[in-house]
């Protein structure tokens, strides 16, 4: 069962990455991105994580993913153009990434004492993750919190209207 | 039959789902020519690393695995935010989002 | 004094002049300026007479009880070495070495004392140029890197006095460097001197390789050792230090140098053209003349060169029109008379010639001086005559000079001339011809010199708008001190002389003669002077027009004298035209240009072209530096998680194990 589970969704995760590489419409690849982050929340489960695979779907797939499309939308992007390109990109980067790609699998598939997963093994619950997250690990917790209020003073700043461009989009 | 219904997994296919969608990050990054697509590639290598913390935790039973996921997450989302904050400044500057055409410093 | 002669102190202080003069000439007032420049060769002539004193005079039986007991003890020669050693290179050890013997002796005497007369002269001469600070401190120089020269007890230090002469030469003769042919000339002495200090080089080389020490009292002690040693390699040793000699001494080939040096002020011509440096290149053949004195052929050769250039340079003055012209030339004679008498190893005598001829030339070049002040700078014979009555001291002292230069009884050059020349008839038959063109030169020589006289002095003056005054006595006075050793110079008598400087310089070669031969001579050679100044008599005083109707007969000798042999023109086109153009062509071009521009071209090139490239990397396109990120990242990945030790060790192995499956 569990294998059936993790052939399943694993497969889901890759179609919808490669899905996203694939399309010309920047929406088409969010929406790819959602089905990989939705995948990969069940693959959290499968490995015990249901706290995490909770937050995955509503952070990442709920908002995340949601204030990408809102920008999609927003800026009224259109199908990709063939730009310019770069050909360090292809010469250089392909052969980068297989050669990353070659080396990780390599020291995985020779890696001694990785275990296996088994539907049977517990789940971590809540529990136990707030017990450590807000006992020991309470400072990264609290600077994570101030973290994102600079980031939304950040995004403010940075997204909203000036009156030059106001006065811009007014008379266009 | 047997091999379809045994209950197994070993943590290396997860571990290899992994690397695989960090390196579908990073081709995407190098071959998309929009900017929001790019960014999109981002957030797929970070997922990637997350499923390999994950599989980490679960192989030695530390919590502190999955709360370092759980960090993870709420980085990437203030990066997130900041980051398409910022390119939406960028299309304002540029009226572009093709990566290619914005090479310049000078606005 | 307590033993010690203190010789260090005769180079030292003209040195000292030299440097407060050279560095703080400009500030001090006129008069600290004389002063300094004044006090440092007086000291120096006295530190000499002082040691000159303590080993002859303060040895005497009267004065023994009135000085310290240690008085008398000092022996010649007398060595001061500087404690610090200079080169002490495997087996060669070379020193800072002072070395005092009758020769050096001497001619200190004559550098230092003529020195500071023509000091004092300079005064009055150069009183109203605006370089006083600096002429002054380059005479002092001068001084300086001479006495070096004459102290040395080693080729390396007396070289170092010879390259430093040549320089305050240069320094001198392009006094007035604002005109051109001024400073011309210092270069053009500078470099024939240095194609002489060549010669002087090798012979220092050849001397290192075959003595393995470069000290004349040790080479001179291993050749006394070995009198069987004879010609070859010291022949060539000989022979370049003779060529250093040439150029340094003005003799054929090299002595182009020297009448373009008139262009220098005219105490600096009697200084160091006349009387000091040019003797520089006589000194040093007497100073090893262990080595020519075993090597027959090198001798043959000084003496030839030394009669040749003798009769050379008088054939020249004879038609020359510039006062000091015509001196030049004459001193390039004597020197040639000088060379005769080592080249018949008869040194003390050419050393007797070198100290009466620093009297009586030097006279004659300060009063061609003074009578140029006299008469407002002209310096061409031609519209001199007449000063006679104008100018009596500057006269007189002129006609003594002319009287010893031509060797007449009992001035100082007849002495001296005379024993040149009779050792020259004792050395067989070669010897008699040398005799004969020496007695050849002595004619032309008293021709020229009256020639000079008449000109100047007598007849009516040719000059326009001159107003003849009498110079100062600051140039008076040392005439009239150098006319009276012009007069008695010579009268301490070659036999003394000899015997004095025979430890030295080794004895006169006198033996085969007598008394009456030499007696015999030098009446002759007193009648060929005087048969030389009736001519110039009959030619210049009473018949004026005869010497330009000669030279319209003999227009073809009358140009090549008046030309110099045109030998400058001659160097000029052997030489110098190569030189230049191997130097255009070649150096300029191929190495200048070419490879070294060429070089430095590529590396400019090498680095804009390689700048080019690497700058298109920096394109500004996102997607370009994302690749290279990543190419980073994965070539740390690799070489962080390989193990790359066992991998290309079993890389055969590996090789293999894939190739199997």
């Amino acid at each position: 069962m569990h294998l059936i589970l993790f052939l399943v969704f694993a497969g889901l995760c890759l179609a919808g990455a490669i899905n996203l590489l694939l399309q010309t419409h920047p929406i088409n690849s969010a929406l790819s991105l959602i089905v990989v982050m939705t995948s990969l929340a069940v693959l959290y489960l499968l490995l015990g994580a249901e706290f995490l695979a909770a937050a995955q779907v509503v952070v990442y797939a709920g908002a995340i993913m949601v204030l990408f499309t809102f920008v999609v939308m927003l800026l009224n992007a259109g199908r990709e153009e063939r730009t310019l390109g770069s050909h360090a990109a292809r010469a250089v980067g392909f052969p980068a990434v297989v050669a990353i790609l070659a080396v990780i699998a390599t020291v995985i598939l020779h890696a001694q004492g990785l275990g296996v997963a088994r539907l049977s093994d517990g789940i971590t619950s809540t529990d136990e993750l707030s017990a450590v997250l807000f006992t020991k690990l309470l400072l990264p917790f609290e600077v994570t919190s101030v973290l994102i209020l600079i980031a939304i003073l950040g995004a403010v700043a940075l997204a909203r209207h000036d009156e030059g461009d106001a006065e811009r989009t007014g008379e266009e | 039959m047997s091999p379809l219904l045994s209950q197994e997994v070993p943590l290396s296919w997860y571990l290899l789902l992994s690397a695989a969608l960090f390196s579908l990050g990073v081709v995407g990054f190098l071959i998309k020519r929009n900017l929001i697509t790019v960014f999109m590639s981002i957030e797929l290598m970070l997922n990637g690393v997350n499923l390999s913390f994950v599989t980490f935790a679960h192989q030695w039973h530390a919590v502190k695995g999955q709360i370092f996921v759980f960090f993870v997450m709420m980085v990437a989302a203030a990066e997130a935010a900041v980051g398409l904050a910022i390119i939406i400044a960028v299309f304002r500057a540029r009226a572009t989002l093709a990566v290619d055409r914005i090479d310049r410093m000078k606005l | 004094m307590n033993g010690h002669l203190y010789l260090w102190l005769i180079p030292l202080l003209p040195f000292a002049g030299f440097l407060i003069n050279g560095i703080l000439g400009c500030g001090l007032p006129k008069w600290l300026i004389t002063t300094i420049a004044l006090l440092a060769p007086l000291a120096a002539f006295l530190v000499v007479l002082n040691a000159a004193a303590t080993i002859y005079v303060y040895i005497l039986p009267p004065c023994v009880p009135c000085g310290p007991p240690d008085w008398g003890s000092i022996h010649l020669p007398y060595t001061e070495t500087c404690p610090l050693p200079w080169i002490s290179a495997g087996l060669l050890h070379i020193d800072f070495s002072f070395v005092l013997d009758q020769l050096s002796l001497v001619m200190l005497l004559v550098v230092t004392g003529v020195g500071f007369l023509i000091h004092v002269y300079s005064v009055g001469y150069m009183g109203g140029d605006k370089g006083y600070a600096r002429y002054f401190s380059y005479l002092n120089l001068f001084l300086f890197f001479m006495t070096v020269l004459v102290l040395a007890g080693n080729a390396l230090v007396m070289f170092i006095g010879w390259e430093g002469v040549g320089l305050a030469s240069y320094l001198l003769i392009g006094f007035w460097f604002q005109k051109k042919s001024a400073a011309d000339a210092g270069k053009k002495a500078f470099i024939v001197n240095r194609i002489g200090d060549l010669g002087f080089l090798i012979g220092m080389f050849l001397l290192v390789a075959n003595f393995g020490t470069l000290t004349f009292s040790e080479i001179g002690a291993r050749l006394n050792a070995n009198p069987a040693w004879q010609g070859g390699v010291l022949t060539i040793i000989a022979l370049c230090l003779m060529l250093g000699a040439a150029g340094k001494s003005a003799q054929l080939p090299l002595y182009i140098w020297l009448p373009d040096a008139m262009e220098g002020p005219t105490p600096v011509s009697a200084l160091i053209h006349a009387a000091t440096m040019v003797t520089a290149g006589v000194y040093m053949v007497a100073r090893t003349h262990v080595l020519f004195d075993h090597s027959a052929f090198a001798l043959g050769v000084v003496a030839t060169v030394g009669a040749a250039t003798a009769i050379f340079a008088a054939t020249i003055a004879l038609v020359q029109n510039d006062i000091k012209r015509v001196l030049a030339y004459s001193t390039i004679s004597q020197l040639g008379y000088m060379f005769l008498g080592c080249g018949v190893a008869a040194y003390s005598a050419a050393i007797f010639h070198l100290m009466t001829h620093a009297f009586f030339k030097a006279l004659l070049f300060l009063a061609a001086g003074s009578v140029i002040h006299a008469i407002g700078g002209e310096q061409d014979l031609r519209k001199m005559g007449g000063l006679r009555k104008k100018l009596p001291v500057t006269f007189a002292v002129t006609t003594i000079g002319v009287l010893a230069i031509a060797g007449i009884w009992p001035f100082a050059g007849f002495f001296s001339k005379d024993a040149i020349l009779y050792a020259a008839f004792l050395q067989g038959t070669n010897g008699k011809i040398l005799w004969f063109v020496g007695l050849l030169t002595a004619l032309l020589t008293a021709f020229y010199m009256f020639r000079l006289w008449y000109m100047t002095f007598m007849g009516e003056s040719r000059g326009e708008n001159v107003h003849p005054h009498e110079s100062p006595w600051s140039m008076r006075g040392p005439l009239v001190i150098l006319a009276l050793l012009s007069v008695c110079g010579g009268w301490i008598g070659m036999e003394r002389f000899g015997r004095f400087l025979a430890p030295s310089v080794g004895v006169l070669p006198t033996e085969a003669g007598s008394t009456r031969l030499e007696i015999i001579l030098s009446i002759v050679a007193v009648l060929v002077a005087i048969e030389g100044w009736l001519i110039a008599d009959k030619f210049y005083r009473r018949n004026p027009a005869k010497p330009a109707q000669y030279a319209a007969a003999l227009t073809g000798t009358y140009n090549l004298l008046a030309n110099k042999y045109f030998v400058d023109e001659f160097y000029g086109a052997v030489v110098v035209k190569p030189l230049l153009a191997v130097s255009k062509y070649v150096l300029e071009w191929v190495v200048d240009f070419g490879i070294l521009g060429g070089a430095a071209w590529l590396l400019g090139g090498i680095a804009t072209f390689t700048g080019a490239i690497l700058q298109r990397w920096q394109s500004g396109n996102l997607r370009s530096y994302a690749a290279w990120l990543a190419a980073g990242a994965a070539a740390v990945l690799l070489f962080l998680l390989v193990p790359w030790a066992t991998v290309l060790a079993n890389l055969p192995a590996i090789h293999l194990g894939m190739a199997g499956h």
